[in-house]
């Protein structure tokens, strides 16, 4: 609709946007794909870095700066490092693994393609003819973020502090070592 | 910007993600999968809620939410895996496999009772840690 | 109280006292006792009052409904006329002696509580069927006995023989049973009544559309209760129960209901010849039949049981020619009389130690033992053998004086052909019964061998009322002259020809028995013979429980002894052999109906084991192999599950986004 006001760009004559968000898609992709094939375990945390890290450079391009930072405080910062943590206390080999996939890998593999091309007939077919305005101010910007975050979604967001906090409890409750371990 | 774009990134994203839980065998890597899985729908989330121009911005607001609540779940799932790796001595998924049917497991319950109760006897003293280890296991 | 009143409390008071026998058996063995004897010697002082008070007058009729029952109603109604009040009369007493008798023949039996209850509760179920004026209401008192006579018969059912002789009972009675239900229920749908009073009305005035078949059907319950040919082969058998069961269910009551039961409705089998005639031909065979198998008989009580057969036949022909009155006049002797024969049968048992002929024929001095079974027991032998003037004597009488009549045109209810049928079958089985009953007294009382055994004295109880039963066998008949106001009329004194022929034809029946008894004695070797008991001086039920099992074991069959000096085998020639066996009646229904069964019910096996069970198994394996088959799939690997989910999930997306298309595109 707002594409078709817009004057059908066309496939074409990219914009300086849409060239930049395949080339950071398709690195994120390649790095996606080597995080979930590498038979060395501490390189596939380090891939999913990259990997996160240009989805954050995706959500900038999409004009959502805000959720674009996040991603790169929450998941760059703590969750890989809680992986490689991990990683680290299930004393995961440092090196090269053969076996770091299980015997899945041809069923997932078929699950994984069929899911593929279904989805992206699908979304293509969908699509085909949909243009995102990224014109006018920034959808995403800290300000507008807030706002509607604060204005609209106050609750939820009071709810979801409670369920981190749960979350908390459930990590130190099964993390910790039982009193009879320690005597 | 086209929006095929981002939808369809998403989707190999996803399909990337899935491939990875169904195919890894340590845990570790099967939650760091599942992360990709989560962010091939986060990023869906705000390539729609910027096409659509949502006053409430929902999408943006639910990514938000995926975030933190991505968080809490890499929280819990890393204790468990950790708790696990403790009573098995193994983090791999396809090596936890209790719950398979097999031919033994048709034999009555109170037969591994019975085995239990020698090994209580045969060593007194750590007979009670080594129950609490086991409840702790079935926890 | 009215007459009616009394008239309910006869059938009731056994009936409780049954119920408190049961209820209080158990906790409160001492009352057994008087709960047995005290309500049916009260029932029989009551029948008493109330057959007084009746007078052989008019009937009185009563009746209630409970509840309505539909297009037939159904009434508890009592109806009160000479025959009901006498036959209660008789039932009372007969059932008051034998519980007195049991109390001492059963002193140490464990079951003895539920044994008088029982004998209560027949005794109940019989002074309903006398007393009752609704059909369907007499069907339960009818139904009640078969099934009180089966455990009755089956009380010693620690053996085979009193397990297969209850059940042979039950059975063939329930094969006439049934007949005779769809003829109850034919006759109330061509007469829209149960009540007898009704039914009869319906008679007379002609409304009756299918005589015939209501009669025959009517008839095969009258055969199968009564012990007629060909229904008749329970009865002998059925000894195999205690000696009072014998002597008050199947002699003295029980299978006088088949013939009371014809008496009260024979306008209905009046109304059909060919119904009298069919019966005439079954009472004779029945008559001469019973009387050579007893000829044959071994076993005291089979004896005994064959000639109550042989009597009913007589009854049975009275009742083919129409008369009722001699029929009920003979029912009541007879039980007096064969009450005293099975009681004091029981006594000679007792003090023999046997039951069998053949060994009391090798003992001397019973009479000397047993002084007061010996002379009741003579009486009552005179009285079946019909010699004056003892009651078999005139009830006989008036039968063969009905059939004469009837052979000779005089009385035209029945047709000729069923008089002659009677009257020469009758006087040919009186020959037999003389002879039978000579026989049996001389083989028990007049053996030659070792002394007797001593028991001591017999019980009070036991032998005492032999003489109260002994009284109305010595006197009953001289009322002949009185009673026959209480019945439909007629006379029933004896005529000079009868008498005279049936004497005559008796005494010869005796002598001749007598001379080849002589005979036989001279001639005969005199080897031991075994089967007597193996404690003597014990209660006598054991005693004749112990009896019977060694007949068998001794002998090979409860009927008959290798005996050569048996003055029976003598005179009946080469048909010993088959009347031993009741005419191999019991052999022919094996063949023709035990055996076709048996066969079915192999098939029927056959089919459910391996046809319909091949399924089942079939099921059962098909229920396996798929589970086996999913368990294969159970592996325990968490990501082979999820995989699997997935493939499903995304082929029902495909599936749904595909449809979704060619919906669009249609």
């Amino acid at each position: 609709m707002l594409a078709a006001t817009a004057g059908h760009p066309g496939f074409l004559s990219p914009t300086g946007v849409e060239i930049a968000f395949v080339l950071v898609g398709i690195v994120t992709l390649g790095a996606a794909f080597i995080t979930v094939t590498t038979r060395q375990l501490v390189h596939a945390a380090l891939w999913l870095v990259v990997a996160l890290g240009g989805l954050a450079v995706e959500y900038l391009l999409l004009t959502a700066e805000f959720i674009a930072w996040v991603q790169v405080l929450i998941y760059v910062g703590s969750i890989v490092v809680l992986l490689l943590f991990g990683l680290m206390l299930t004393r995961a080999p440092i090196g090269h693994s053969p076996d770091a996939d299980s015997g899945n890998r041809w069923i997932a593999l078929g699950v994984a393609g069929a899911s593929a091309i279904a989805l992206v007939w699908v979304v293509v077919d969908a699509f085909r003819t949909t243009w995102i305005d990224l014109d006018g101010p920034a959808q995403g910007s800290t300000d507008a973020t807030g706002a509607f975050l604060f204005r609209h979604w106050v609750l939820p967001f009071e709810a979801l502090s409670v369920l981190l906090l749960a979350a908390l409890v459930g990590a130190i409750v099964l993390s910790r070592k039982d009193r009879e371990d320690k005597s | 910007m086209h929006l095929a774009y981002p939808a369809v990134l998403a989707a190999l994203l996803f399909c990337t993600g899935l491939y990875g839980v169904l195919a890894r065998r340590n845990a570790i890597l099967v939650l760091m999968s599942v992360e990709l899985m989560l962010n091939a729908v986060n990023l869906n989330l705000v390539a729609f809620d910027v096409w659509l121009r949502d006053a409430l911005h929902s999408g943006q607001a639910l990514t938000l939410f995926t975030i933190a609540i991505a968080a809490a779940e890499i929280g819990i799932g890393l204790a468990i895996v950790l708790a696990v790796y403790r009573n098995r001595g193994s983090s791999d998924i396809d090596r936890l496999r209790d719950t398979a049917e097999t031919d033994e497991a048709e034999t009555l319950p109170g037969d591994a009772d019975a085995d239990d109760a020698t090994h209580g006897t045969a060593d007194q003293a750590t007979a009670p840690a080594g129950k609490a280890k086991k409840a702790e296991a079935t926890a | 109280m009215t007459t009616t009143t009394l008239a309910v409390l006869v059938p009731l008071l056994p009936f409780l006292g049954a119920a408190a026998a049961l209820l209080l058996g158990r906790t409160a063995p001492g009352f057994a006792r008087p709960l047995a004897v005290l309500p049916t010697f009260t029932a029989a002082v009551i029948a008493v009052v109330v057959a007084v008070r009746q007078g052989g007058g008019r009937a009185i009729d009563a009746s209630t409904q409970l509840t309505p029952t539909g297009s037939v109603p159904i009434d508890l109604a009592l109806h009160l006329d000479g025959f009901a009040v006498l036959t209660a009369v008789l039932v009372g007493l007969v059932a008051t002696c034998v519980q007195i008798y049991s109390t001492a023949y059963l002193r140490d039996d464990t079951r003895y509580t539920s044994y008088s209850a029982l004998v209560s509760l027949f005794t109940s179920a019989m002074l309903l069927v006398v007393y009752s004026g609704d059909l369907m209401v007499l069907l339960v008192g009818w139904e009640i006995m078969g099934i009180c006579s089966y455990f009755l018969v089956g009380h010693y059912w620690e053996t085979p023989e009193a397990r297969a002789a209850s059940l042979k009972a039950f059975l063939v009675t329930k094969l006439g049973d049934v007949p005779f239900l769809i003829g109850l229920f034919a006759l109330a749908a061509d007469t829209g009544t149960f009540r007898i009073t009704g039914i009869l009305a319906a008679v007379t005035n002609g409304g009756l559309d299918h005589p015939t078949l209501i009669a025959l059907l009517l008839l095969a319950g009258v055969a199968g209760k009564s012990a007629q040919f060909p229904l008749h082969t329970w009865l002998p058998d059925a000894m195999a129960g205690p000696t009072p069961v014998s002597a008050l269910i199947h002699a003295a009551t029980m299978v006088a209901a088949g013939i009371y039961f014809v008496a009260r409705l024979l306008p209905v089998f009046a109304a059909s010849g060919a119904a009298l005639v069919v019966l005439a031909v079954m009472a004779a065979v029945t008559m001469i039949g019973s009387g050579l198998a007893a000829l044959a008989q071994d076993d005291i009580k089979r004896v005994l049981a064959y000639s109550t057969i042989g009597q009913l036949g007589y009854m049975a022909g009275a009742l083919a020619v129409g008369d009722r009155g001699a029929a009920v006049f003979h029912l009541i002797s007879h039980g007096a009389f064969k009450a005293v024969l099975f009681l004091a049968a029981g006594v000679v048992i007792h003090a023999a130690g046997t039951n069998s002929l053949a060994a009391m024929s090798r003992m001397s001095g019973l009479t000397k033992r047993i002084p007061d079974a010996y002379w009741t027991m003579t009486v009552a032998l005179l009285a079946l053998a019909a010699i004056p003037p003892f009651a078999g004597f005139f009830s006989k009488e008036a039968v063969l004086v009905a059939a004469e009549h009837t052979a000779l045109g005089d009385r035209d209810i029945a047709p000729a052909a069923a008089g002659w049928t009677v009257l020469v079958a009758g006087l040919l089985a009186a020959v037999l019964t003389a002879a039978y009953a000579m026989r049996l007294w001389l083989l028990t009382f007049h053996g030659r061998g070792t002394e007797a055994p001593d028991h001591g004295r017999q019980p009070a109880a036991m032998t005492s009322v032999l003489w109260v039963l002994a009284v109305p066998t010595m006197a009953f008949g001289l009322t002949a002259g009185v009673i026959s106001d209480w019945f439909d009329g007629h006379s029933l004194a004896p005529t000079l020809t009868t008498a005279v022929l049936s004497t005559g034809v008796g005494l010869v029946g005796g002598l001749v028995t007598y001379g080849a008894w002589r005979h036989t004695t001279a001639l005969a070797a005199r080897p031991p013979v075994g089967a007597v008991a193996a404690h003597p001086d014990a209660e006598p039920a054991l005693v004749e429980l112990e009896a019977m099992t060694s007949h068998t074991a001794a002998y090979g069959t409860i009927a008959d002894a290798p005996d050569p000096s048996d003055p029976g085998r003598l005179l009946l020639g080469p048909l010993h052999r088959h009347a031993v066996t009741g005419f191999h009646l019991d052999a022919l229904y094996s063949t023709l109906f035990v055996r076709p069964v048996q066969a079915a019910a192999r098939l029927v096996r056959f089919l459910d084991r391996e046809v319909v069970d091949t399924y089942v198994r079939g099921s059962g394996s098909l229920a396996r192999g798929l589970g086996t088959a999913v368990r294969r799939a159970q592996t325990g690997n968490v990501q082979t599950y999820l995989g699997a989910l997935l493939a499903g999930t995304l082929v029902l997306a495909i599936a749904a986004v595909v449809f979704a298309n060619v919906n669009a595109g249609a």
